[in-house]
């Protein structure tokens, strides 16, 4: 029977089928933070039940940790307990522990490529919806909830239904400015927030397939945002190119025989969907979000829909708009911003800091801004040293944290004060999200740049006077 | 983490028609940093519920005398958003046992299973009904049936029946979680691990 690329790497990891129930789906690497797992481990305790196979385990500390003075001891007493919970966890049940300072520390979903933790064909779990950024690989990766993290540390399974299966096919050519971002976001602009509940994406077309792994990590990354469980892309070259010879990639025979299953992983020709979705990319510009939901995005160049336009009920919306302080019918060019977030999972990675600086490069960081540039890991922050992007920042104004989640979910200091505005190149604009009271704006690393050197809303098109700068 | 058994739960509700209530707003972020479970009904939408300076806000549901119940009515897309099972925990915490949506988000769905909260999804128009009937007269009673997967608005006797797989219904039945089963079936499990790919 002809199957999906989803198809062929569940069926692979179901120990058992359940009547009238989940499946058993084995768990090939499992990513573990501060926040989401100390409980899970009570759990274990409680039980009297043990890891069973610490070395599919991977611990890093990213959430709750500051990005600046990280050789200093973490000040807020609640953030270093459970830094210091993933530690001795960590180390009690043998598992691999990249805490605060480590070399390898940084944002779960930015590291776990980076080492090669992160496989084609592979299931990956972890306690943050984020997880489905590993999809990029074509492994199967969604986010978990601490009761399936103390099941996969156990017994390296969790019981999940089946999803249906979706694929979002985008072809054609992305316009000047245009980044994975972009599609992104336009994709839950166009389904959103719950249009892919209860599925799995794949995604095809030539858009993806023209993308880097860092534009398709982006791309997969948010697909939690549209209600997916997670999303996917068939590895090719620039896939096996990213993966080989990292730290925890296989090596020898091994690679041999992962090469060999890798190859089998795309879907068949004839094989059916449940629901498939056709876009055409060049008719998506730079994005960003007016209201309290990724899916309430537009184009930078519309006027923010009236409610008659909107999903979801007007009362919602009302609200979300006036927690905003934005009213239909605006244009979101020109509206004041505050702050600026470059990082997180979902634009954390060196490709985005370079897109930032091709744009701030020569100008300078507008005045009543605050930006915060945070890498997702010490090689993306290393990467922006030897490209010479930090001399190029430093002159516009801009200086460089460390690695962290940072104002993405606002667990650190680096909060967006009530009412104020941020551009943010993170993944949720929920009320509070980034600070309670805070006003964020999704859009890419091109609209933060662009709104960090005018201070206003701007359409990064045009400050873009060498297409060739652009990645 | 044990719960209690759910058979049938009758009881008053607590109504909360917004559509795509978030895991940020069941539980911000700022209150995650826990390494127990304990506390996370105080913090149940901390900020729809207090002021900054924690004071209550008196227009938020929680905080209206007249509603109350283990039931909380929410609009469509609940618990959308992040896959902390905190926003559950908090659900559960804070006493209720059972959300009813027109939608529920898939991780959130999930996490209430994990833990001992019944989610019922209802049709779209028999949510509407439900909250009329709650906004008409807040001591209205929603009969929620496990074994019959009923759903019964008790002052009129319309009905709905919902879904849940025989298997997550047998475990909130008697207060079984996944690990159980899991635990119990670890043999097949390391003879399955031999033979993978990766």
């Amino acid at each position: 029977m002809s199957k999906t690329l989803f198809d062929k790497v569940w069926d692979t990891h179901v120990v058992r089928k359940i009547e009238g129930g989940p499946d058993v789906l084995f768990i090939d690497r499992h990513l573990i933070h501060e926040v989401t797992s100390p409980v899970a481990f009570l759990g274990l305790k409680s039980r009297g039940i043990t890891v069973l196979y610490p070395e599919r385990t991977f611990a890093t500390a990213d959430h709750n940790t500051p990005t600046i003075d990280q050789h200093l001891p973490v000040a807020d007493p609640l953030s270093a307990n459970q830094l210091k919970a993933l530690e001795s966890n960590s180390n009690e049940y043998g598992i691999s522990h990249w805490g605060l300072g480590h070399q390898k520390n940084g944002i779960v979903h930015v590291v776990g490529p980076e080492y090669g933790i992160t496989q084609p064909g592979a299931t990956i779990v972890c306690g943050d919806s984020h997880t489905s950024t590993h999809g990029a690989f074509g492994a199967i990766a969604f986010g978990i909830g601490t009761s399936e993290v103390e099941m996969v540390l156990s017994t390296q399974c969790i019981m999940q239904p089946k999803p249906k299966k979706m694929r979002i096919n985008v072809n054609g050519k992305l316009g000047i400015g245009v980044t994975p971002k972009d599609v992104a976001l336009f994709i839950i602009s166009q389904l959103t927030t719950s249009g892919a509940t209860g599925y799995f994406v794949e995604y095809a077309g030539d858009v993806f397939e023209n993308m880097s792994m860092e534009g398709r990590m982006t791309v997969c990354n948010l697909s939690i945002e549209m209600g997916a469980r997670g999303g996917m892309i068939a590895p090719d070259e620039t896939t096996i190119e990213y993966v080989k010879g990292r730290e925890f990639s296989p090596k020898g025979e091994a690679w041999d025989r992962a090469l060999a299953y890798y190859k089998t992983l795309k879907t068949d020709p004839d094989a059916v969907f449940d629901k498939e979705l056709v876009f055409d990319g060049s008719s998506i510009e730079p994005m960003i979000t007016y209201g309290t939901n990724p899916g309430m995005g537009m184009g930078i160049s519309h006027d923010i829909p009236d409610a008659a336009h909107a999903e979801g009920g007007a009362a919602t919306y009302a609200k979300s708009l006036g927690y905003m302080g934005f009213s239909e019918g605006e244009s979101m060019i020109g509206k004041k911003v505050d702050f600026v977030f470059v990082g997180s999972c979902t634009n954390g990675r060196i490709e985005d800091f370079r897109a930032f600086t091709s744009i701030v490069k020569g100008r300078h960081k507008a005045e009543d801004v605050t930006v915060w540039l945070v890498p997702g890991s010490h090689i993306v922050e290393a990467q922006i040293k030897e490209e010479g992007l930090l001399d190029i920042l430093n002159e516009a104004g801009f200086t460089l944290r460390q690695p962290g989640c940072s104002a993405c979910l606002a667990m650190n200091d680096d909060k967006i004060p009530a009412g104020k505005y941020a551009v943010s190149t993170s993944n949720r604009n929920f009320e509070g999200r980034q600070g309670p009271g805070s006003r964020t704006m999704l859009a890419s690393p091109l609209v933060a740049a662009a709104a960090a050197v005018t201070g206003v809303v701007t359409d990064p098109r045009t400050l873009i006077e060498k297409v060739e700068e652009l990645v | 983490m044990a719960y209690d058994k759910f058979n049938i739960l009758t009881s008053t509700a607590v109504p909360l028609p917004i559509e795509n209530v978030d895991t940020d707003q069941l539980i911000p972020a700022r209150f995650l940093k826990a390494t127990e479970r304990v506390g996370f009904g105080d913090n149940l939408f901390r900020d729809w519920r207090y002021n900054p300076d924690n004071t209550p806000k008196k227009d938020f549901v929680l905080n209206n005398p007249v509603y109350s119940g283990k039931i909380l009515v929410g609009g469509k897309n609940f618990g959308s958003g992040s896959s902390r099972e905190h926003a559950a925990w908090s659900v559960y915490d804070y006493g209720f046992r059972c959300v009813v949506s027109s939608f529920f988000a898939d991780i959130f769905r999930n996490n209430c299973l994990n833990i001992g909260v019944l989610p019922v999804q209802v049709s779209a128009e028999f949510s509407e009904k439900i909250f009329a009937a709650i906004f008409a007269d807040p001591n209205t009673e929603l009969e929620v049936n496990l074994p019959d997967q009923t759903i019964t608005l008790l002052a009129t006797g319309e009905k709905e029946t919902f879904e849940i797989s025989p298997y997550k219904k047998d475990n909130m039945l008697n207060g079984f979680d996944d690990i159980d089963y899991l635990q119990s079936i670890k043999p097949e499990i390391e003879q399955f691990a031999l033979q993978l790919p990766l």
